[in-house]
């Protein structure tokens, strides 16, 4: 059946029952459009696995960070609601007091985030407060009247998900026929409460993680978006409302809270009673995640320096969104098991050993090309060269030996790229990044010791005082002994060291008969000229003066420092097999998450070729009439229609559109257009 | 443009153009603006060259620079298929500043003292000249050298378009002027001779284009009084009319193709390079699985670049999808809607077996994302042909197709041609759609997509709305088409009328009495809502609240279709 038609654009294809099949699962496809055949089952198993555990632990980060602005919101729920119910039983109040608690969520720009937060904060508030909440968006209530069918249906849903099935065709059908007032809300609300009032004795469970008289949430999602009438009118009317039922109002904020007062004039948003709540920065979100994700040695998948950057910038950017940034991280890892057949390895240690045995001889093949094992090999003997490019077994002894090291190096790298952050993110101007994403990016780049930031914060870091540094050693022991690292009992012992001769200079300080301080003797000079020469003087001694013992101390740490990222920070590249662990194809990521469609059709508009094909359309053109002189006016039939496809692609691609001034012309519209 | 070319043939020549003229030709600076008021470039093509003293060191720098930057452009390229190393899109669209600011007073101080003198180098020479590369030209002590290198690297560095543009000028100034901008039209004939016109344009490229006077006598003139010179300048760029030729393609004296022999005429045209475009074509198509998988994995696919991606589309339909339940989608169609008619209803009515009409499309989409959710053995694959056309680019199907294609079980496959099509989707429906792009540059050409685009300035416009005219009208009674074209007549006369309104609807009710057509206005309005539910006229409401009727058609195909009823009678 063709799809081309002239008087339908749609067109549905049901294969015959009988003849489809069991829909062919994804696994199937991973098969099918593999590079290599090789372990395609198991690789597909494990990238499955691996996917499932980054979000379940991505999941968890996010749950943990919102935990305190949850808790916070709990607590403004509780305290607006039991002054709700003083003003239940003080007539006067309620009568006279007509203000909406409302609180006002500053989630920031990261808009696609939102979701993930409202859901669950939903559920906490499901869980634990009450059952009547409602989640409203911009796109769905155009209108007061779209707003409050939304809202009935909601609440009026989440009664029936409380209360079970018997009451369901009754609020079904209900809901249709239901005029959607304040009114009818209010009666829900009554006949709600004291039907779950009634059956507590039967249902204590269901509803005594609820409040008494539960509150009413609402909650606006995208409040910049809603239009400003709805908003006001729906605040106008329940604030009429309020004495009658809690009312607690929610909005989500992405700019900034003055957006409230600009969308809502004086009158309408002096019937709310604001609090502001600022949830945490998608920055720090995201710090968190890569700390949680990529610096440690849980998953097995790391990213290279290039894709991190890559990613990293899409983040910043483009859209500060942590949930595009893990759904990256999730397309690499499909893309790394997809294209990569080594990647069968890239799991955890002891399952990866056990993989190794059973690798295929082509597999074998595999790794004798990657380009590490090359350089690994030629570094052997002659004899274990051969064997290790000829036999099989003792390939496999060595990969299983070599996948050991590199787990050991990552062991040992990530607590000493965090001791190293410890140092640089104190430095003044951050020579090396305040973020310790930034420190990783470099490590991974190249060998960090070689850098001039590395050498400047060196430096920088031979100037700290006392205080500072001692505290930076102390973080630093925390950091190592928290680690699983096994090679680090020597490190920490050397650090504590390190800490009771800090300790001990400060008892000999404290002993020491203080000298005449050169700072007293200028205080006696007025003179200027002996001023200078004093400062001239002492600028001499202190030349030529025998470092004092904290100075020697403190340069005996930063060497120490030093030679430990010498040797634990190596770039990752310079691991015999890293690209078993690594995925480092940033153009894949580049092309299929930032593309640039206006580059693409800029170069396929560059090129030659096509350059070659406008051209030759110009030559006939231009040898067309001349050929032909006769009927110079007369085009070609065929250069004409092309002509016309030509003019009505750039149309399609948008380049030019018919000008409405005059008839045959047209506007350019890109590139310095009108 | 090229029309206008082939007439003036006998001076056109082609020659090779570098890289960075094609480049600059296409990106280019910021200065482009409209072509204003008197900033014509009338002079001859064959003496435009002209000496530029004390500039062409620094002139051999910027081509230098100009040079690194286009081999940049052409990394891009390969490298966003094979290594894909980052550009930036900066880089392709900078806009070019001028380097030097002064260059303006340079040129103006020059032309006074120069021209005379000015040496015209034969075009003929200059081919083997131009074979220099303007890198070659680069610093030489000799001043001998350097005089003649600053000839060549002018040659070669003029851009295509001056080239193309000084010929379109002189094309311009023979032709007759539009009436638009009568008023400068006096002033065209002086002009002519007395001036020569600085482009105002601001870039290096431009500024060479100062066109020499086109008389010895007019050139002492200028050197007299300079101030004539700077008043015209301002005087130029004062004026923002733009000045258009009325040359419109009638005066071609083609008559204009219609679709169907357009379309036999470019099958009978060979497709350029097709070998090369195949096999490009099989490189996309071995990534079939691959999308097939990654649909699978929640991401939906966007394919996008240069050429008619709607056989590779199908090619992927038959070969990976014959055993789902897939929807197809042409975008390009004109009167696909996402809303009420089409998308949603395919899925609800086919695909859902769905019997019953809903309030609104939000409640469709309600309706079928509840039942995928529920039903999570359904599987629908959707593949939208240019998702960017005309009915779906707004917010609101959009919002809709997000949502749709958000659904896990709904694996969506788009394409999209325009080149801001991207705009289209701010960040919450990018997040929705979870895309992933995939370059698919087919170079081949939009038969199918531009076979529908009826508005095109060059095509019959109108064609399928003609066709769709008298087939309708066919179909109708004697009495009803006569009332119809009554209705086009008066339309046709009043064609002239900018604020016509419409036919009100008691003019028209006795006119149609008078000629025997109704005999009541009952009858008159039953006939009304026929053509209406054809769409063949629209109603308004003029301020009086008088009922206008109007044939929502132009005028051009109004008058087809009458002359062809009038065949037919």
């Amino acid at each position: 059946m063709s799809t081309r038609s002239l008087s339908k654009g749609c067109f549905v294809f049901k294969p015959s029952p009988k003849k489809r099949k069991v829909s062919r699962t994804t696994a199937y496809y991973f098969r099918e459009g593999s590079s290599d055949l090789e372990d395609s089952e198991l690789r597909f198993a494990t990238c499955q696995s691996l996917q499932k555990q980054v979000k379940s632990e991505t999941e968890q980060i996010e749950e943990e960070l919102n935990e305190q602005l949850f808790d916070n919101l709990v607590s403004f729920l509780r305290r607006s609601h039991s002054a709700f119910q003083e003003k239940k039983t003080e007539w006067t109040c309620r009568t006279k007091s007509r203000e909406i608690p409302t609180a006002a969520l500053v989630l920031g720009v990261n808009v696609t985030d939102h979701d993930f937060t409202f859901r669950s904060l939903s559920e906490v508030l499901q869980n634990n407060v009450t059952p009547y909440i409602a989640l409203l968006e911009a796109k769905d209530c155009p209108g007061i009247k779209n707003l409050m069918q939304k809202l009935l249906g909601q609440l009026m849903n989440c009664c029936i998900d409380v209360d079970s099935s018997e009451e369901e065709d009754y609020e079904h059908v209900s809901r249709s026929r239901v005029r959607c007032s304040m009114t009818t809300l209010i009666n829900w609300y009554e006949s709600a409460t004291k039907r779950t009032d009634s059956e507590t004795p039967g249902k204590k469970r269901t509803s005594s993680r609820h409040w008494q008289s539960p509150p009413v949430v609402v909650i606006f999602k995208d409040m910049e978006s809603f239009t400003t009438k709805v908003l006001q009118d729906f605040v106008v009317i329940s604030s009429q409302h309020i004495g009658e039922f809690p009312l607690v109002l929610i909005f989500g904020i992405a700019t900034s809270p003055m957006i409230i007062h600009s969308l809502l004039p004086h009158s309408v948003s002096s019937l709310l009673c604001i609090e502001l709540f600022q949830s945490l920065s998608c920055k720090d979100h995201l710090s968190t995640i890569i700390d949680k994700i990529l610096l440690t040695t849980q998953f097995p998948l790391k990213l290279s320096e290039k894709v991190l950057q890559v990613l990293i910038n899409i983040f910043l950017y483009h859209d500060f969104s942590v949930q595009n940034f893990i759904k990256g991280f999730q397309l690499c890892i499909v893309e790394h098991f997809h294209s990569n057949p080594l990647s069968v390895l890239c799991c955890q240690l002891e399952e990866a050993k056990r993989r190794v045995n059973s690798l295929s001889h082509n597999q074998c093949e595999n790794v004798r090309r990657l380009p590490s094992f090359r350089r690994y090999v030629e570094s052997q003997v002659s004899e274990k060269q051969i064997a290790l490019l000829t036999v099989d077994s003792s390939l496999k002894e060595a990969v299983q030996k070599l996948l050991e090291d590199l787990n050991v190096y990552h062991e040992n790298y990530f607590p000493i790229l965090r001791c190293l952050h410890v140092f640089t993110s104190s430095l003044p101007k951050y020579p090396l990044g305040k973020q310790i994403r930034e420190l990783h990016c470099a490590c991974l780049e190249n060998r960090v010791w070689e850098t001039e930031e590395y050498e400047s914060s060196l430096q920088l870091a031979r100037m700290l005082n006392k205080s500072d540094l001692v505290t930076m050693l102390q973080k630093c022991v925390e950091i190592l002994v928290s680690s699983p690292g096994r090679e680090f009992d020597e490190i920490v012992e050397k650090l504590k060291e390190f800490l009771t001769q800090f300790q001990k200079l400060e008892e000999a300080y404290q002993e020491r008969d203080e000298s005449i301080s050169p700072q007293k003797e200028l205080q006696k000079k007025t003179n200027l000229y002996h001023l200078q020469k004093t400062l001239l003087e002492l600028k001499e001694s202190r030349r030529s003066k025998k470092l004092t013992k904290f100075e020697m101390l403190r340069f005996e740490v930063v060497d120490y420092i030093d030679s430990l990222v010498r040797h634990y920070l190596v770039p990752a590249d310079h691991k015999t097999l890293h690209e078993i662990v690594y995925f480092n194809t940033a153009s894949v990521l580049r092309e299929h998450l930032n593309a640039a469609p206006r580059i693409a059709l800029h170069t396929a508009l560059n090129n030659p070729y096509s350059y070659l094909k406008a051209f030759s359309t110009v030559v006939t053109a231009a040898e067309g009439p001349t050929a032909d002189a006769a009927s110079s006016d007369q085009v070609d039939d065929v250069i004409h229609a092309r002509f016309i496809r030509a003019v009505s692609e750039l149309e399609l691609l948008g380049f030019i559109k018919p000008s409405k001034q005059k008839t045959d012309h047209v506007a350019r519209l890109t590139w310095g257009g009108c | 443009m090229s029309l206008a070319e082939c007439r003036s043939a006998g001076a056109l020549e082609v020659k090779f153009v570098p890289d960075e003229d094609v480049l600059r030709h296409i990106a280019d600076d910021a200065g482009i603006k409209v072509q204003k008021g008197k900033n014509q470039l009338i002079a001859n093509p064959k003496r435009f060259v002209k000496k530029l003293e004390a500039i062409s060191d620094d002139e051999a720098q910027e081509v230098l620079e100009e040079k690194s930057y286009v081999a940049v452009l052409g990394v891009c390229g390969e490298e966003s298929m094979t290594n894909g190393s980052s550009v930036g899109g900066g880089e392709v669209y900078t806009f070019q500043t001028p380097k030097r600011s002064n260059k303006m007073a340079e040129l103006a101080s020059e032309l006074a003292q120069t021209p005379g003198q000015s040496a015209v180098p034969d075009p003929s020479k200059c081919p083997e000249k131009t074979a220099k590369t303007p890198q070659s030209s680069k610093r030489s002590s000799s001043s001998q050298v350097q005089q003649k290198t600053k000839k060549n690297e002018f040659v070669s560095t003029t851009p295509y378009r001056l080239r193309k543009r000084l010929a379109d000028a002189q094309l311009e100034s023979e032709s007759e002027y539009s009436a638009s901008c009568s008023e400068e039209e006096e002033g065209e004939e002086a002009q002519k001779e007395v001036s020569t016109v600085l482009s105002h344009q601001k870039t290096p490229a431009k500024t060479k284009a100062v066109s020499t006077p086109p008389s010895r006598k007019t050139l002492t003139k200028k050197k007299d009084n300079m101030n004539d010179l700077v008043e015209e300048y301002f005087e130029a760029h004062s004026s923002s009319k733009v000045l258009t030729s009325d040359r419109t393609l009638q005066k071609l004296r083609r008559k204009r193709l219609n679709q169907q022999t357009l379309h036999d005429l470019l099958q009978k045209s060979p497709l350029a390079y097709a070998a090369e475009i195949k096999e490009l074509n099989q490189q996309y198509e071995s990534l079939f699985s691959k999308w097939m998988l990654q649909l699978h994995l929640g991401f939906n696919i966007v394919l996008y670049g240069l050429g008619s991606k709607h056989d590779l589309l199908e090619k992927f339909r038959t070969s990976m999808l014959q055993d789902c339940v897939h929807l197809v989608v042409n975008g390009y169609f004109p009167s696909i809607t996402v809303k009420s008619v089409s998308v949603l209803n395919s899925i609800t009515e086919e695909v859902l077996d769905h019997i019953g009409t809903f309030r609104s499309p939000l409640d469709q989409l309600e309706f079928i994302m509840k039942r995928f959710k529920e039903d999570s053995s359904l599987e629908l694959y959707v593949l939208i042909h240019n998702l960017d056309s005309q009915m779906l680019r707004g917010e609101r199907s959009q919002q809709i197709l997000a949502q749709l294609s958000s659904l896990p079980s709904i694996y969506l496959i788009a394409s999209i041609d325009h080149i801001n099509a991207p705009l289209m989707w701010d960040q919450a429906k990018q997040s929705l759609y979870n895309w992933l792009w995939y370059e698919t540059t087919t170079f081949s050409p939009y038969v199918e997509e531009t076979s529908y685009e009826n508005s095109l300035l060059v095509q019959q416009s109108g064609s399928l709305a003609l066709s769709s005219l008298t087939h309708v009208l066919r179909s109708l009674t004697p009495n009803a088409r006569g009332i119809f074209r009554l209705l086009a007549q008066y339309q046709l006369e009043n064609k002239d009328n900018a604020s016509y309104p419409g036919l009100s609807f008691q003019d028209f009710y006795q006119q149609c009495r008078e000629a025997f057509l109704v005999n009541s206005d009952l009858t008159l309005r039953a006939q009304l809502t026929e053509f209406r539910d054809h769409k063949l006229i629209r109603t308004k409401r003029g301020a009086d609240g008088v009922e206008y009727l109007l044939i929502p058609v132009d005028d051009s195909t109004l008058s087809d279709f009458l002359e062809k009823e009038d065949e037919d009678i």
